[in-house]
């Protein structure tokens, strides 16, 4: 055909050609997603159960209870007073506005996630760091995860194991695990060669390098990106709730929807002191446990 | 020199060629191309070509050259922290190139330590854990190692630093730790990559002392990396000059400086102090005339037409010297001062001059083991 009209209009697909890719795709997931659906919730079974069972144990305990350990563990980590009472000051105000249980299925996802992040993103980053290959492989595909609009990847999540607490995980760990590989990865290829090699020449074998000597020494790095990881979950919390995770993100959503701007402050400050809270432990704890970096005192 | 009976290490035709397949450019250097050439047609980078070493049980082997000479990656194949495109490493007769991972971690676990330039300690373990790692690492239990650890970091001259974290140490002490580290192990052989080319001067001179006390005692086999001529002769019993990955020369520490081999390694030796180089022993001869203090004077002048000079211990445990000041007097017992075969020339100088005949070398058990003459040292200091 002579027909030039491709100069002046993108010669795009027909609009026919278009819907049958898409039809095709989502017909082909939503088969997929029907067929196997059942047998992957399946397997989340476990996650699912130690969910729920977290979260009513930090519902049901009683809250000077929980405030006492909480307090606890951040004065374990920090030995700081004036971090304490800070903790102390900040949860009785949440409690106070009525924000306790919310915060508490906050703070149960967020430690679960976490947890997640870290038990995934160590090894993968372990392996990046050994390997060019996978750094090559792994490295787009974080990109990837970190730029993709999270509302995108939550539809084929929510298609195959509807809305619940599973898919707001999965969501979330998606989001929060790319800084935890990547430093890891950087982490360990920074450590020192010399030092590397020495334990090399001394007859290390590769496992006891790894534990004796580059994880211990990538330790700074790695808990960056564990504070990263931390901070980047509870910024999903919103969004989480969307496919109906509990917590301090639904009455953000609520208020976003009915326009209750003091609701929607509340609980984004309640959000703001969590994170607070969770970023001085990590590091605070992180500087602790590299007291040998300090040094310097006598030459 | 070392003979094949002697041998410990053994080091026959070894390339190294860095770049992304070495094997297809090694039959172009081993025909005799140049480095630049190489570099040219290839991209490839001729680290070391055609290494041929013995090194013999007990000695203290000193590669020397300038950087990129090719000596801190010549000693990484010792312990095969880089492996060779080609060549022979053999050590007590093993080929260590046969080994397996297993046997690899293994030797180097029990017959080789290393000592870094930057100290490569473990900056999360403190002073006494870095010198006990060898032995933690081998599964040794801590309250077995920590002992050990503790004693040789006396033996270096840190008791009191055991719980201290290296970063809290001056360079000169890191590098004791690192010593005490290599030395923890009991390897055999000891791989020293510019151990002291980080500290300033006075810890380096004071730390070379230490090496060569140390050494008096152990006996190890050490192969020292340096780019300083006047350490190389101060520690070195033989010297390998390497230069853009060849070895140019190796000898005694008399003969790299004596005959040199050709324009670079005169220029290295040009600048050396001799005298703060050179020990006794390298100048002295090696002959024994000595006479047994009832020997009467004749049996004297019957050696004396050999040597220039005769000795003979006193009941006191003096040494005299039977010799001829000039031509027109005759010989003549005089009591003479000693000296020690590992002093330095400098050191020796005042005696010397002060004396008129040649004087007499003591090794440590003070027995005599050979004599210096004015004109050996004469002509030992002229440049």
């Amino acid at each position: 055909m002579a027909d030039a009209s491709w100069l002046t209009e993108f010669p795009d697909m027909s609009r026919r050609e278009l819907l049958t890719i898409r039809k095709t795709l989502d017909g082909a997931y939503r088969d997929f997603s029907r067929e196997y659906g059942d047998t992957i919730e399946a397997l989340f079974d476990p996650l699912l159960s130690f969910l729920v069972w977290f979260e009513n144990l930090l519902i049901i305990t009683p809250w000077w209870v929980i405030l006492f350990i909480i307090t606890a563990i951040v004065h374990l980590a920090t030995r700081s007073l004036k971090l304490s009472i800070g903790v102390v000051i900040s949860l009785l105000l949440i409690g106070y506005f009525g924000m306790w249980e919310d915060t508490m299925r906050t703070l149960s996802i967020i430690t679960v996630c976490t947890i997640m992040s870290i038990v995934i993103g160590i090894p993968i980053g372990i392996l990046m760091s050994r390997s060019d290959r996978a750094q090559s492989i792994v490295t787009p595909l974080l990109d990837v995860m970190q730029t993709m609009p999270a509302f995108v990847y939550l539809i084929p999540v929510v298609m195959l194991l509807g809305i619940g607490k599973i898919p707001g995980v999965i969501a979330v760990v998606i989001y929060a695990i790319p800084p935890v590989i990547r430093l890891t990865n950087l982490g360990i290829r920074l450590v020192n060669k010399e030092t590397l090699e020495a334990a090399t020449a001394y007859g290390a074998t590769p496992t006891q390098r790894l534990f004796g000597v580059q994880l211990p020494l990538a330790m700074p790095t790695i808990m960056a990106g564990i504070n990263q990881t931390i901070m980047m979950a509870l910024a999903m919390v919103v969004i989480a709730s969307m496919i109906g995770v509990k917590g301090l993100g639904q009455p953000v959503l609520k208020s976003i929807t009915n326009q209750y701007f003091t609701l929607g402050l509340l609980n984004g400050l309640a959000i703001v002191a969590l994170a607070i809270i969770f970023d001085r432990v990590s590091q605070s704890y992180a500087k602790r446990t590299q007291r040998h970096l300090e040094g310097h005192d006598n030459g | 020199m070392a003979n094949s009976e002697n041998a410990l290490i053994e080091i026959e035709g070894l390339y190294q060629i860095f770049g992304s397949s070495p094997e297809k450019v090694l039959p172009a250097v081993k025909g005799g191309a140049s480095k630049e050439e190489i570099l040219a047609d290839t991209g490839h980078t001729v680290g070391l070509q055609d290494i041929n070493l013995t090194i013999g049980k007990g000695e203290i082997f000193v590669i020397m050259g300038l950087s990129g000479s090719g000596k801190s990656t010549l000693i990484r194949h010792f312990n095969r922290l880089i492996d060779p495109t080609a060549g022979k490493i053999k050590v007590n007769g093993d080929d260590i190139m046969q080994f397996s991972m297993k046997e690899l971690t293994q030797f180097r676990r029990h017959k080789m330590s290393m000592v870094f330039q930057h100290f490569g300690l473990l900056p999360h373990r403190t002073v006494v854990e870095n010198v006990g790692y060898g032995l933690s690492i081998k599964g040794q239990k801590k309250t077995e190692w920590k002992e050990k650890a503790k004693e040789w970091l006396e033996t270096v001259g840190l008791s009191g630093y055991e719980e201290q974290y290296p970063s809290q140490l001056s360079g000169g002490q890191q590098q004791r730790v690192g010593l005490a580290r290599a030395l923890c192990t009991d390897a055999e052989i000891l791989l020293m990559d510019e151990a002291f080319s980080a500290l300033d001067p006075l810890i380096r001179f004071e730390m070379q002392s230490q090496l060569i006390e140390l050494q008096e005692n152990l006996h190890k086999t050490i192969v020292f990396i340096t780019h300083d001529l006047d350490e190389a002769l101060r520690l070195g019993d033989r010297i390998a000059v390497l230069k853009d990955g060849k070895l140019v020369q190796v000898g005694k520490p008399v003969e790299i400086i004596l005959n040199p081999a050709d324009d670079y390694v005169r220029a290295f030796a040009k600048d050396v102090n001799r005298a703060r180089a050179l020990l006794v022993k390298n100048v002295m001869q090696r002959a024994q005339p000595i006479l047994s203090i009832d020997n009467d004077t004749n049996k004297a002048d019957e050696i004396l037409k050999e040597y220039d000079v005769v000795f003979r211990k006193t009941k006191s445990g003096d040494f005299e010297a039977y010799s001829k000041i000039s031509e027109n007097y005759s010989a003549s017992w005089t009591s003479v001062p000693s000296l020690r075969r590992n002093e330095l020339l400098q050191d020796v100088l005042p005696k010397m001059l002060r004396s008129k005949v040649s004087l007499p070398v003591l090794n440590k058990d003070d027995e005599l083991c050979g004599y210096l003459s004015h004109q050996s040292l004469a002509e030992m200091l002229k440049i």
